[in-house]
């Protein structure tokens, strides 16, 4: 069972989340210009690394919130909890785990 | 308008003998607390339509997880960063009416959503014992006390779990969750009614 820290609730079991697949795909452009497997690219092809994958992750049975994990898919460490574009990035206003000001 | 209120049933009453049955007082009681006024509110923080909101609450808005605010007319339970629900013992149509009215034309949300959950109360010295056989939450007193309430699962359903006391918590389950959350409890009893 994965214990994961959600940025607004703190640490909670693996059941309480969903799993989104991985994170920071971004959306075409010029989905129109894409042809048919340039589009199947993007809809169903994802990386499938050995080490630290970032991926995306819903407390859907919380606070309701998505956000972004980077965990180890050989040890299933998890390396960093964040919302925004990277872990350097954290989205202003909302709370960093273990930080003054974040979950308890 | 005629006085519908006679006419309606709560989610757990066919089973409120077995309930009152199961109970033992010096050690763990169940029984339904029903129809409860409940008012989902959404509402940026910290923005005018907030502390407006604050306002007809009587007590700022609780701001992390676990942190409910007001008294038992009014009480705020974090359900989110921008998600709360209110519970009440009034009249939720006129709470839900003057929420909306706070919230103006500003983004927000106030919704009557009292026939959502049904409250189950759970009390008594091994009211924790029995939670623990199914709740992830970690219900020790270092980390959950008297006045904290969390979105979290038990017995793998949906719950929201409210501790009102030293030895009492609520538990709000879906309507449709009511009867397995209640028989679930009956069960997880047992041993300590037999």
């Amino acid at each position: 069972m994965l214990l994961l820290t959600c940025p607004w609730c703190g640490p909670r079991d693996e059941t309480e989340y969903h799993y989104g697949g991985q994170a920071h795909v971004p959306y075409p452009e010029d989905p129109a210009a894409l042809s048919d497997e340039e589009w199947a690219q993007y809809l169903f092809y994802r990386d499938n690394p050995e080490g630290p994958y970032a991926e995306r992750w819903s407390h859907s049975l919380g606070c309701r919130r998505w956000f972004n994990v980077v965990r180890d898919t050989a040890t299933y460490e998890v390396l960093a909890v964040y919302t925004g574009a990277s872990p350097d990035s954290q989205v202003p206003g909302t709370p960093t785990p273990g930080h003054p000001g974040g979950p308890r | 308008m005629a006085d519908l209120t006679t006419l309606r049933r709560s989610p757990l009453t066919h089973l409120a003998d077995r309930m009152a049955a199961a109970s033992v007082s010096v050690t763990v009681s169940l029984s339904e607390v029903p129809f409860l006024g409940m008012v989902s509110l959404r509402v940026e923080p910290s923005t005018p339509a907030a502390t407006r909101v604050a306002d007809v609450l009587g007590a700022p808005l609780p701001t992390g997880c676990g942190e409910t605010t007001g008294d038992d007319d009014r009480r705020a339970l974090w359900l989110g960063p921008d998600e709360w629900l209110v519970v009440t013992t009034g009249d939720p149509v006129v709470l839900t009416r003057e929420l909306d009215a706070a919230l103006g034309e500003d983004p927000g949300l106030a919704l009557d959503v009292s026939a959502n959950r049904t409250v189950v109360e759970l009390a008594g010295p091994r009211a924790r014992t029995v939670l623990e056989k199914g709740c992830p939450v970690d219900l020790h007193r270092r980390s959950f006390v008297p006045g904290r309430a969390v979105a979290t699962t038990l017995a793998r359903v949906p719950v929201l779990l409210w501790q009102t006391g030293h030895d009492a918590y609520r538990l709000l389950p879906r309507s449709s969750f009511a009867d397995y959350v209640a028989r679930w409890l009956l069960d997880a009893m047992r041993e300590f009614n037999g």
